[in-house]
């Protein structure tokens, strides 16, 4: 496997070593020149260029699995305590969507000990198919099982594409089972799509370098196609009027087979802070100025039945709980609104929250960068504009209420 | 008792810009870095060494100039350091990369008849790709159990109790036998420096072992591009939004006019 660079073709425009992440190529004498020591093959340069002067090179024709055996799009289901998530049903949406364009069947895979009642609504979000895993066992989450078990349904059905969640059990279980089919798995993906060029492969974007740039990934050669998709990214589908077919399989695994045994499970205190699946999420940064002043951000957030957040400097002064903090390194989120009030929107803060569908930003300072992002901007002290939203809201609720009677 | 630490070298990412104007990154002068949750890794392994004198190895797949951080690992006290190398490593996706890493560490537990007495650490996830795929495909190849997003982890005998969060609000008490991979959180622990005759030693007396493909006996097709299933089709810079509407006039009338956008975008 190499790349070539045709000296004849190149016109020395410079484009590959701008696409080129790891510094590996050069001009020399107005053509492009690979450094062989800083290139990993990665091909971002062929997809760059606009003349077609770089060929990465196959040296061996790959052996071609038969892909035509595959068909079907896949989701496989989490459960919290029997409780399917809430990601599921938008991963049906999304799902139901590929398998529209691709004219095969939707499958959802779930394992639980307790999801009988849940199967048939399954089918109103999309599902042609469920098939449903239980044993008592499942109650819980096993590494091993999981991945066992959803091998060898992979194996035996031979779906084209698997969906999982990009949560930490998704995330867990998803990796192990790719290598042991020796497929792709794309991680943390934010879009899906189907390409049309080639008509059946799935496209798989996500973001990469912190959120810095964004990578489109297809597995041309292997089956199934694997993604983790972060949730948030879709929406819940409205319900349609269909019953999916449901398959129920005992499962028979006993504790004694497993190598990893759960000796306790702990629970976290506290209300659960379920930030990535928060629908509106007010935030506040440095600007707010004190952990007191945290509370026009609390109630235009309870006025709109939200979550609070904030930036990470935000956690540092100690006015909001870690569990709180959005970006790099704290959550990522997908709300449908998000409020930034007095941050600046350094780009650490904005790779946690470019999912959201709308961006609202208030801040003094006209050139902060929260506003290259924002859908609404407003310049000004957000002690003031913050407590006038948070009555306005007010205003229109009694509204509705008067409107109502 | 062998603890293998699997570190990465990636760009120090907060330090990557992008040029707006000409739509590029701005790679220039952007150092590497051990993939901070690795450096959790190597803490973690270190801090077991102390307690039961394990043998502490670092290993990294990457191109010549991943010994940095190899020589930073040996500065910290980390016994031995390998380097997997080779232009036909290059390209690798995740499966390939686990594929690699799991070659050198079968052939330091053959070289050292090592079977069962070994734990691998991994860093949850790294900051360029951010798959935390690495580790559990790992543990695959290698066949032994896993225990990924640890943030506690206690050793005793040949059995490991590690701390694991699958859910925000839980987190799981998970006890293991030897051998079994874990890939850990920064929470675990607080990442020691180097002391002065640690990069002494570092530097001066101990080495960075360079393994290639051949020195693996590595498969080709499992190698590098060639053993990759993904490929990247396309890079682009997220777009820039079109300018945003801005909201102006009197406190109240911002309000109102926000209100009003937010209930045309069925927000309210
Ligand atoms: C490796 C790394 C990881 C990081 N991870 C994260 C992360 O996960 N999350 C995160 O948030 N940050 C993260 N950061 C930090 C990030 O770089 C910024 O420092 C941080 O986001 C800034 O927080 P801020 O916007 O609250 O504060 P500032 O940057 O100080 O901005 C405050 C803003 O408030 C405005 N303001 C002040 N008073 C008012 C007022 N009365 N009315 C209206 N506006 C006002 C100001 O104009 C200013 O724009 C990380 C940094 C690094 C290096
Ligand atoms: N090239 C590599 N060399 C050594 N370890 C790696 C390499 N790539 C990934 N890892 C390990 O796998 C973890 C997860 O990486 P990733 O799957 O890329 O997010 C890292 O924290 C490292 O411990």
């Amino acid at each position: 496997m190499s790349i070539k660079i045709d000296r004849e073709n190149c016109t020395g425009c410079g484009s590959c070593i701008n696409s080129c992440l790891y510094g590996g190529i050069t001009l020399f004498d107005g053509k492009a020149k690979l450094i062989p020591e800083k290139c990993i093959l990665c091909g971002a340069c062929v997809e760059a260029c606009p003349v077609g002067a770089i060929i990465i090179k196959d040296e061996k024709k790959e052996k071609k699995i038969d892909i035509s055996q595959y068909k079907g799009v896949w989701i496989i289901g989490e459960h919290y305590n029997n409780k399917i998530k809430n990601y599921v049903y938008q991963l049906l949406g999304k799902g139901r969507e590929l398998a529209d364009k691709l004219k095969v069947e939707l499958t959802l895979i779930l394992l639980g000990s307790e999801l009988d009642e849940n199967l048939e609504e399954l089918g109103m979000y999309g599902a042609d198919r469920v098939i449903y895993v239980k044993s008592p066992l499942l109650r819980n989450y096993y590494s091993e099982i999981y991945v066992n078990v959803i091998t060898d349904l992979i194996i035996e059905y031979k779906p084209e594409i698997v969906l999982v969640g990009a949560t930490p059990i998704g995330r867990d279980f998803a990796p192990r089972i790719s290598k042991r089919l020796q497929t792709g798995l794309t991680a943390d993906c934010t879009g899906l799509d189907i390409d049309q060029e080639t008509r059946n492969l799935l496209l798989q974007t996500r973001p990469t370098f912190g959120g810095n740039i964004m990578a489109t990934i297809r597995t041309p050669n292997s089956r199934p196609q694997m993604s983790t998709i972060r949730p948030g990214m879709f929406k819940v589908p409205k319900k349609m009027d269909k019953k999916p077919k449901i398959k129920i399989i005992e499962g028979k695994f006993k504790e004694s087979d497993i190598s990893t045994n759960i000796v306790k499970i702990i629970k976290r205190g506290k209300k659960r802070i379920n930030l990535e699946e928060a629908q509106i999420v007010v935030a506040g940064g440095r600007g707010i100025g004190s952990k007191e002043n945290f509370k026009i951000i609390k109630d235009l957030a309870k006025e709109l039945n939200a979550e609070v957040a904030g930036s990470r400097v935000a956690v540092e002064l100690g006015w909001i709980d870690p569990e709180r903090q959005v970006g790099q390194t704290g959550k990522t989120i997908s709300p449908r609104l998000y409020i930034a009030c007095g941050i600046s929107g350094a780009i650490q803060h904005k790779v946690g929250i470019l999912c959201s569908d709308i961006i609202v930003a208030i801040n003094k300072d006209p050139n902060a960068p929260i506003f290259e992002i924002a859908h609404y901007g407003i310049v000004g002290d957000l002690h003031k504009v913050v407590p006038a939203i948070t009555r306005e809201i007010r205003r229109l609720k009694e509204e509705e209420k008067v409107r109502k009677y | 008792m062998k603890i293998f630490v699997c570190i990465k070298q990636v760009p120090a990412i907060s330090e990557v810009k992008i040029d707006r104007k000409t739509g590029t990154l701005v790679r220039e002068g952007v150092p590497g870095m051990i993939n901070p949750m690795d450096k959790n890794a190597l803490e973690l392994a270190l801090s077991i060494k102390e307690n039961t004198g394990a043998d502490v190895i670092a290993l990294s797949m990457g191109p010549p100039q991943a010994e940095e951080i190899l020589r930073e690992s040996l500065a910290m006290g980390i016994d031995k350091a390998y380097l997997l190398t080779d232009r036909a490593f290059g390209g690798a996706d995740t499966l390939a990369t686990s594929y690699t890493l799991s070659l050198a560490i079968k052939k330091i537990l053959k070289e050292t008849e090592e079977s069962k007495n070994y734990l691998v650490v991994c860093g949850a996830q790294a900051i360029d790709g951010d798959t935390a795929q690495v580790g559990p495909e790992l543990a695959e190849e290698l066949n032994i159990p896993q225990i990924t997003n640890v943030r506690y982890v206690e050793l005793s005998e040949n059995k490991i109790i590690a701390e694991s969060i699958f859910q925000s609000d839980e987190i799981a008490v998970i006890e293991c036998k030897l051998p079994v991979l874990i890939t850990v959180l920064k929470e675990l622990n607080v990442p020691r420096f180097p002391t002065i005759s640690g990069i002494v030693d570092a530097f001066d007396y101990k080495e960075v072992v360079h393994w290639n493909a051949k020195d693996l006996d590595a498969d080709i097709q499992k190698i590098g591009l060639e053993g990759s299933r993904t490929q990247v089709y396309k890079i682009f810079i997220p777009p820039q939004k079109n300018e945003y509407i801005k909201l102006s006039g009197t406190i109240e009338d911002v309000a109102k006019d926000l209100c009003q956008k937010l209930k045309e975008d069925k927000i309210l």
